[in-house]
């Protein structure tokens, strides 16, 4: 905050949203004033209105909404009522915009160093060379392996945490005043995610810019931001300086956010040596096609009313490991056993009463219901399918499960899952999972889409039904605060091969294998100086996936 | 020198134009209309072209002759008000599902929807609505359109018949159930077979994927029209020619060579069902192979098929029009409109003569119309679905 000199100035903002006829306030009489060289932390659970604001604060609305009311002041320029040439002077030279998705906002049909020059280029600020040059000085300060040709490449010639820091270094070229980051990390591992917070940090630093930072993931703001914003449904919960409000919180919606984190269920006891384990996994190996394999001589047990979660980054073989118990991918070498008993391959050859006792619970709610058809039928498809009941029983059932999963059935059953938010497609998942009455339920990263309270919700539920029906859950994650919530057991995952494994309470208390350190020191904290303690002890070129290449 | 004053005229109406644009723009920037003061000079120099051509046309009109264009802007502005009372209608009257459809739907797509309800409901009902019968002979040959004695009309046949004496307005209504009846059975069934093969193709994969899309593609890389005379001289050839059986040949040659168009899109539209979680899930649960196509897959595919069903539709429809045209495909005395329009297509010759010249040339255009009115009237409709389906805004 070198001078409180106010860049953005939003006053008594509304914006409407337009939906299938119907209006409703998106935004509800919100201020903001941003300072320059001051990041702002927005946060929020999705529907919140934080996306929309942020954008409101470049003077743009996506489609279907509309500012209705107030003013959006950007360095004394009106925003709302601006011509579109005095806009197109000030976005991407004075505000730029980094986006969730960097993959998906990269055009894959242009080298990414032809995509930083466009702005530069675009506003006379530079001739092509010297943008190139800018870039590539930009890539080395955002520790960008090989800075000199990276720019070079294809955006699908770039791992996602890459492409994220690219995509910074772009918005940097003009040296704008105003960046608006959009949940810049929501999508990365932790590993990568870190990198990218420490990237980000130094160069908003270094160039004295200001940001708004928008985020559902407290813990990350509260190492990005000066000042934090809550919004709830439109409306600003409260807003102060981070520390004050990681502290002492006034609001009870804010008070609850941060209580989030403090779910966990103690760890059960081992099963004993000599019990049956529901699903136990022999020297797997898998490999798609007739590549290199991607789960090598992978081994381990589940055992009746336990949670194995699988932890490891994108690319580690979890999910792999999940389609070989589901027979979607025979193993190359190797068995999986139920109950002792050797399953077939490949899911064709299992009888139906197999395929019964393995159920999955996927990540994307939104692609894991069918969307012609109704939560009824949804759920009422492996009643039939399995149990064999039909017409008052089945419903009976489908509502006996609506009821297990908390949702009101008589409000639900002839709900369409478009009708549904993320949460409640999410327990639709679980509720077709239990309908087919499974000895064992493999959720792959089922929370990971949702904010943290929803999640929480999810997990309190899931936890609830391992207790009614001795459930066995495969939990595969990359998320370690989901492990230390229900977690009994853990397998880290590196390259397909386990790298560590054992029980919950073990695996949180050093000392750790050198990458099982490294997963959980990547796991930020609600304490404002975790970042700085971090680079102090390890420095900057030992973080994440730096780190994980030194392996 | 006609094609020098031709240049100069144009240059003269673009300078203009450009000019006045440039004038538009401080008039809109002083009295702050944002939508003249945010108009591009080129997107100014298209609405004065537009003003141009407007004042032109409507010179026309109300000039002397140019019959034909009159008719056109009677019949645009005619449609247009139906398909407006239509929407208006459907607005008001129906079920709360059934207005609300209506208020999203642009005017084009009412007047489809309008058109296509009227062909069907004449289609039908042909028997009934239909004056004389398909095949009715009359002593009076080559009666004008209009039933005015004094112009060469009859008012017992108000379009006129044709050489032989059958009425033209009996025989375009059995058109449409002939024509139109055909057609969507041909249609029905060239889904059947592509939509069936296609998702099967998805669903499996592997080598019987590129079994079937060989042979698609073998079978596309023919011209259709012609390898449809070929293949309907051979089958004519082999089975005899009775004329039953020389329809039935058409409906199976054309729906065979069309499903391989429906065959392309259902496959393409197949494989991006089948990687979605939920029916990764039907799988896992051990669904049969006809669950997984026609409760899984159907559903999630309906909207661009619908809207392929309407285009396809028009294509058969066309096809089977200019084989009748070629003589092969709906056999006399049955009414078909593409014979029609091949059997009167001498009279559009007359058009230049003075008063009953556009009478006489219209005999042929009244079956050729029908075919277009329907054509584009599905096209409206295929297109505002397509608009839903794809959830674009504006």
């Amino acid at each position: 905050m070198s001078s409180s000199e106010l860049l953005v100035k939003i006053r008594d903002l509304q914006i409407d949203g337009i939906a299938d006829e119907t209006r409703s306030r998106i935004i509800n009489n919100v201020d903001l004033d941003l300072h320059r060289g001051e990041v702002l932390g927005l946060i929020g659970e999705s529907g919140a209105g934080k996306s929309t604001l942020g954008l409101a604060a470049m003077g743009f609305t996506r489609d279907g909404c509309e500012i209705v009311g107030g003013s959006v002041e950007f360095d004394g320029i009106d925003l709302v009522g601006a011509t579109p040439d005095v806009r197109r002077q000030l976005l991407g030279k004075r505000i730029a915009y980094v986006a969730q998705s960097a993959a998906a906002s990269f055009n894959p049909a242009h080298k990414i160093i032809n995509q930083h020059a466009e702005a530069p280029l675009f506003h006379g600020m530079s001739s092509r060379a010297e943008a190139e040059a800018d870039a590539i000085d930009l890539y080395s300060r955002l520790r960008l392996p090989n800075p000199d040709e990276i720019g070079f490449r294809y955006p699908h010639q770039v791992s996602g945490g890459q492409l994220q820091r690219a995509m910074t270094a772009m918005a940097m070229s003009c040296r704008p005043d105003l960046i608006i980051f959009d949940e810049p990390t929501t999508a990365l591992d932790v590993t990568t995610q870190i990198e990218v917070l420490v990237a980000i940090r130094e160069i908003v630093e270094q160039f004295q810019t200001a940001a708004i930072y928008i985020t559902h993931d407290l813990a990350v703001v509260a190492q990005m931001a000066d000042r934090v914003k809550v919004l709830l449904r439109g409306d600003e919960v409260e807003e102060a300086d981070t520390r004050t409000m990681l502290q002492s919180p006034r609001e009870e919606y804010t008070k609850s956010l941060w209580a989030v984190r403090s779910f966990e269920r103690p760890q059960k006891p081992l099963a004993a040596k000599t019990a049956t384990p529901v699903i136990s996994l022999r020297n797997v190996t898998a490999a798609y096609g007739n590549n290199d394999p991607v789960v090598r001589d992978v081994s381990f047990d589940i055992h009746e009313g336990r949670t194995v979660a699988v932890v490891g980054e994108s690319g580690s073989g979890k999910s792999t490991t999940a389609r070989c118990i589901t027979g979607l991918l025979p193993p190359r070498t190797g068995e999986i056993a139920f109950q002792n008993q050797v399953l077939p391959a490949d899911y064709r050859n299992r009888s139906v009463e197999q395929l019964r006792q393995v159920q999955m619970i996927y990540q994307m709610a939104d692609t894991a219901l069918n969307p012609r058809k109704k939560i009824g039928e949804i759920i009422g498809r492996p009643v039939e399918f399995y149990l064999g009941l039909k017409g008052a029983e089945k419903r009976r059932r489908v509502e006996k499960l609506l009821e297990q999963i908390e949702l009101e059935p008589s409000e639900f059953i002839n709900r369409l899952p478009s009708e549904l938010s993320g949460g409640q497609k999410q327990r639709i998942g679980i509720a077709r999972a239990l309908a087919a009455e499974p000895k064992f339920i493999i959720c792959d990263e089922v929370t990971s889409a949702l904010d943290q309270l929803v999640a929480e919700g999810i997990l309190k539920l899931l936890t609830n039904l391992q207790e009614e029906m001795k459930l066995s859950y495969m939990l595969i994650t990359h998320d370690l605060s989901t492990v230390k919530a229900i977690a009994d057991e853990v397998v880290v995952m590196k390259d397909g091969r386990i790298v560590e494994a054992g029980p919950k309470d073990e695996m949180f208390t050093p000392p750790h294998h050198e990458y099982t350190d490294l997963l959980l020191s990547s796991v930020p904290e609600m304490d404002p100086d975790w970042l700085d303690e971090l680079l102090k002890q390890r420095g900057a070129d030992n973080l994440g996936d730096a780190a994980v290449s030194k392996m | 020198m006609p094609t020098l004053s031709l240049t100069i005229w144009a240059a003269a109406v673009i300078v203009g134009t450009a000019m006045l644009s440039f004038v538009g723009r401080p008039i809109g920037t002083r009295k702050s209309i944002a939508r003249l003061r945010d108009m591009t000079v080129t997107g100014a120099l298209g609405y004065s072209l537009l003003i141009v051509t407007i004042y032109q046309a409507a010179a026309l009109y109300f000039g002397p002759g140019a019959t034909f264009f009159k008719w056109a802007v009677h019949g645009v502005i005619g449609f247009g008000l139906a398909g407006y009372l239509f929407q208006q209608l459907g607005r008001h009257v129906g079920t709360k599902a059934t207005k609300k459809l209506f208020r999203s739907m642009p005017v084009t797509a009412a007047l489809g929807i309008l058109l296509i309800i009227t062909y069907a409901f004449v289609a039908i009902f042909a028997d009934f609505i239909a004056p004389y019968g398909q095949a009715e002979i009359f002593k009076d040959a080559n009666l004008l359109p209009g039933g005015n004695p004094e112009m060469g009309g009859n008012p017992a046949h108000i379009l006129g018949t044709d050489q032989i004496g059958r009425d033209i307005l009996s025989r375009l209504i059995y058109g449409a159930q002939n024509t139109v009846g055909i057609a969507f059975v041909t249609t029905l069934l060239a889904f059947f077979i592509g939509i069936s093969l296609g998702f099967l193709a998805a669903t499996i994969g592997g080598v019987l994927d590129q079994v079937l899309s060989r042979i698609v593609d073998m079978l596309m890389s023919i011209p259709q029209l012609i390898f449809a005379l070929l293949l309907m001289t051979i089958a004519t050839a082999w089975f005899g020619s009775e004329k039953g059986m020389v329809t039935l040949f058409m409906i199976l040659i054309i729906a065979v060579l069309d499903s391989t168009r429906v065959f392309r899109l259902s496959r393409a539209v197949g494989m991006n069902i089948v990687v979605m979680d939920f029916f990764e899930a039907a799988k896992l649960r051990g669904e049969k192979l006809s669950y997984l196509i026609f409760s899984e897959i159907t559903p999630n595919a309906f909207a661009p098929l619908l809207a392929e069903f309407g285009l396809r539709f028009c294509f058969v429809f066309l096809t089977i029009a200019s084989l009748s045209f070629l003589g092969i495909g709906i056999q006399p005395p049955l009414a078909d409109w593409g014979t029609m329009v091949r059997d009167l297509s001498q009279f559009i010759a007359y058009a230049p003569f003075p008063v009953v010249g556009p009478l006489t040339a219209s005999l042929p255009l009244m079956a050729a119309g029908a075919i277009a009115l329907l054509t584009v009237a599905v096209n409206f409709v295929v297109d505002w679905m397509l608009h839903r389906a794809s959830g674009l805004k504006e």
